[in-house]
């Protein structure tokens, strides 16, 4: 048990930021994050040899949209989780400027989980294909996608960077 | 720099470029393209910025300490590890129809399969805890005045012996207790409080029989409860606290009451 504790708890930190940007509740993302950690400790002895970090943001995920659907009441397809809003209130209040968990919140989910876990949690392109269970190709779309939907979002298209870049930092 | 990498610029070295995974070499590549293509390098920019505010924004989150309940020692211990699947499936599930989405996450992985038993137990710990504690004339039936009535009282109505923990360690006093209507044998509800007036409930009943499982942690909106069974009791503590003192509260009652009955053996 120890030595599940020495390899899993350096991941629980990560797991509550990406956790806490899905749901934006800090409370909900500690339940998802508890939810995920027991379900990999009972996967644990099933577990191939293979990136743990990957294995643990996986569960994670799949956690979240099993959550979302059965929110829902009803199986829905992956389009539909387009329009789910994980409203919620904002702890850190954001400093005059949109908050930029506001425009993460406005993507579909698949490009919302590329661009955190590859801006935010550094993974390389190949990991988030292993958590998503996807191609490498289809990461680099949903990340192109991603980011220029974040562009319009934050107001930081190329046509107003020249004219007035908003510097919130 | 291109001469010795001749491939042309893609999108995909312009994202390796904003996230810093291009070797220097090619780095320098792009960033000779970029000097010619002040389009793409204001979205180049954008990008980084993005990045740039996703991070700080998020970082707080990461540097916090994290909370007990997420320590793994206290998600399994190996006593812990083997549960009923339905009691904590039961349980969970119970929690989520009585709270209807209080919060943001309803999943908790944990849905009734078909023919499972729904346990609506930290349910009906809850709603006693919410009916109760804001009591100021009775809030409990026996008062602890001197806690040996309260026990004498509440055993000689559930028919077998009760335990009353001591909680003053966590900073809980006894206040007293109170029977509950619950399925054929009534449920045992004590309360405690703070310095701070913090009202605590311990709600325990029989049922079911056998296993050791895990403290399950359920909160709705400020309201938070970890439950267990342990030798055919059920137990349940409920308090608007935060969840590590809760936690510490639930060992300390499992503690005492595991400790009591193997003690009387």
């Amino acid at each position: 048990m120890d030595d599940l504790a020495v390899l899993i708890e350096p991941q629980i930190p990560a797991l509550r930021r990406y956790a806490t940007a899905l749901l934006r509740q800090r409370e909900a993302a500690d339940d998802l994050v508890q939810d995920t950690l027991e379900r990999a400790i009972r996967a644990w002895p099933q577990r191939r040899e293979g990136d743990l970090r990957a294995w643990l943001f996986a569960i994670l995920r799949n956690r979240y949209l099993e959550g979302v659907r059965r929110r829902r009441g009803i199986e829905v397809g992956v389009e539909a989780l387009d329009t789910v809003t994980d409203a919620g209130t904002d702890p850190e209040a954001a400093l005059g400027a949109r908050d930029v968990l506001d425009g993460i919140a406005a993507l579909p989910e698949e490009q919302r989980s590329v661009l955190l876990l590859v801006a935010v949690e550094d993974m390389s392109y190949a990991e988030v294909a292993a958590v998503l269970a996807v191609p490498v190709g289809t990461v680099m779309s949903r990340l192109s996608r991603a980011r220029g939907r974040m562009r319009a979002f934050l107001d930081l298209a190329p046509t107003i960077v020249t004219g007035h870049l908003r510097r919130v930092k | 720099m291109t001469a010795s990498d001749p491939r042309p610029i893609g999108e995909d070295d312009l994202h390796a470029f904003v996230d810093g995974r291009l070797d220097p070499g090619r780095r320098a590549g792009v960033e000779a393209w970029l000097a010619a293509h002040p389009e793409a390098a204001a979205r180049v920019a954008a990008d980084r910025e993005v990045r740039d505010r996703l991070r700080a924004r998020l970082a707080p989150v990461s540097e916090e300490p994290i909370p007990a309940r997420l320590r793994i020692a206290n998600l399994a211990t190996p006593h812990r590890m083997r549960i009923p699947r339905w009691w904590t499936n039961a349980a969970a599930a119970a929690f989520l129809l009585a709270l209807g989405g209080a919060s943001g996450w309803v999943g908790r992985g944990a849905v009734p399969g078909p023919g499972a038993p729904v346990e609506p137990m930290t349910q009906a710990a809850v709603s006693a805890f919410r009916t109760y504690v804001v009591e100021a004339a009775h809030p409990v039936e026996v008062r602890a005045d001197g806690s040996s009535d309260l026990v004498q009282w509440l055993a000689a109505r559930l028919g077998r012996p009760v335990i009353v923990p001591d909680l003053r360690t966590q900073g809980f006093r006894l206040m007293g207790g109170r029977l509950l209507p619950a399925g054929d044998e009534p449920a045992a509800m004590l309360m405690y409080d703070d310095d701070r007036g913090t009202r605590l409930t311990l709600y325990s009943r029989a049922g079911p029989s056998g296993g050791r499982g895990v403290f399950r942690y359920a909160r709705a909106d400020d309201v938070a409860a970890f439950s267990w069974i342990d030798a055919g009791m059920s137990y349940v503590v409920t308090a608007r606290t935060d969840e590590a003192r809760l936690l510490r509260v639930a060992q300390a009652v499992d503690a005492q009451v595991s400790g009591q009955r193997e003690g009387a053996r």
